[in-house]
């Protein structure tokens, strides 16, 4: 058995483990409230924007837009959206195995990363790397979202890529965040959306000015930057979650660990006891 | 409802901006400077950096709108504005300075100056200024 001064030192390690896993936890719930609110800001304008584009595409039909089409290009472009800190549980490795599990060739993809710890371990695992936008994760502004699209969709219209993909973590709710790897160009569009849009009167007679075809060129880059700012406050909505969560049961765990280690000393206490009893008693039967 | 308001809001990705009933509101679009009145016919355009100026029933509000679209209905007008400021959030200088560097590139020939960004932010700039003036 360890000797009590071990015990009593191993007990005030973990005792000081959890003090600082609590403050962690204190702090991502108030950044969790405020990304929280901040995500919910982003919801009016994304919906009234994905309606417009569903009503576009409804009233033009199937027009030819480079957006829409494939640009025949086998080299695919990956948004990757993790976090720049870790002590967040899952979150990070969630995102990268979103990307390793896809069916995606690493030498066909190429990444821009916003966050340093996603895209660490996705260089490590042979990714390249053609841009890190890490900084922005602190407080992303549309600004921000406005400079990556600026690029990726740069790339893109040059044929350097002929697909973007966009991986970030969904929230759900405060307990359970939901990695998602989603489409962006060639824009995909729910049918069924594009068909109730048709068949709602005010949808159909919509005029475009400039007409659809301009339009939607100069739309369809909105939409992928309003889907890029909307993951990114929503990145750091989950972030802040999953490390609430991570660091709540590193929390509980710790207590665990003091409890069983004060049950230790305690024994051990009375064992030093008992036995300088029974040595004094020993002692004093020898004497007499 | 009464019958020569409707319901105007501007949604940018940040905030609801405005949102309130008016009588008419003018933009700046892509095609040109438009006004619209309630029972417009339905419309989708692209808005280009200018002045929105929103009439209500006794006032009117201007405000800074530097990209986005905009969906007229009979009833209804939603301006997506990616960006858009009060008046009195805008600062003059900064917008002078950004004024004067985007002048500055479009001055210099270097060939590596992405021109259309500079004259959007030339224009946003300009906006800026007008509005406060």
């Amino acid at each position: 058995m360890a000797s009590m001064r071990d015990i009593k030192r191993r007990k005030q390690s973990v005792t000081s483990t959890q003090q600082i896993t609590k403050a962690m936890k204190l702090v991502s719930t108030v950044k969790l409230q405020k990304a929280r609110a901040k995500a919910e800001q982003t919801t009016p304008y994304f919906n009234a924007m994905y309606n417009t584009i569903c009503g576009m595409l409804a009233k033009a039909g199937s027009v030819n837009n480079k957006y829409l089409s494939d640009n025949g290009s086998n080299k695919i472009g990956v948004i990757v959206i993790s976090s720049n800190r870790g002590l967040a549980g899952g979150y990070n490795s969630n995102i990268v195995k979103m990307i390793t599990g896809a069916d995606m060739k690493p030498e066909d993809v190429k990444l821009y990363v916003i966050g340093h710890k996603g895209g660490e371990s996705l260089t490590h695992k042979g990714y390249e790397v053609v841009k890190d936008y890490s900084p922005v994760m602190e407080a992303p502004t549309y600004p921000d979202a406005m400079v990556i699209c600026e690029d990726v969709l740069e790339a893109y219209a040059s044929g350097e890529i002929g697909q973007i993909y966009l991986v970030y973590t969904h929230f759900k709710n405060t307990v359970s965040q939901i990695p998602k790897l989603m489409k962006l160009l060639p824009a995909e569009i729910d049918e069924a959306d594009v068909e109730s849009a048709k068949t709602s009167n005010a949808e159909a007679l919509m005029n475009f000015e400039p007409n659809e075809e301009e339009a939607l060129e100069l739309i369809i880059p909105k939409y992928v930057t309003s889907l890029v700012y909307g993951a990114l406050v929503e990145a750091v909505a989950s972030e802040n979650g999953a490390r609430m969560q991570a660091m709540d049961s590193a929390t509980n765990n710790a207590e665990d660990i003091i409890s069983d280690l004060s049950l230790k000393y305690n024994r051990a206490r009375q064992g030093s006891i008992t036995q300088e009893l029974t040595e004094i008693i020993a002692g004093a039967e020898a004497l007499s | 409802m009464a019958d020569n308001t409707f319901k105007v809001s501007i949604i940018t990705p940040e905030r609801t901006f405005y949102e309130g009933e008016a009588t008419m509101v003018e933009f700046n679009t892509v095609e040109g400077e438009i006004g619209v009145y309630p029972k417009h016919i339905p419309l989708t355009t692209v808005i280009a950096p200018g002045i929105c100026t929103i009439h209500e029933a006794e006032t009117e509000k201007k405000a800074a709108i530097h990209a986005g679209l905009a969906t007229v209905m009979p009833d209804q007008v939603t301006l997506l504005a990616e960006i858009a400021e009060w008046p009195d959030e805008i600062d003059v200088d900064r917008a002078r300075s950004a004024e004067d560097r985007a002048r500055e590139r479009l001055a210099s020939k270097d060939e590596n100056i992405d021109v259309l960004r500079a004259e959007i932010a030339l224009k946003k700039a300009l906006v800026r200024q007008d509005i406060k003036a």
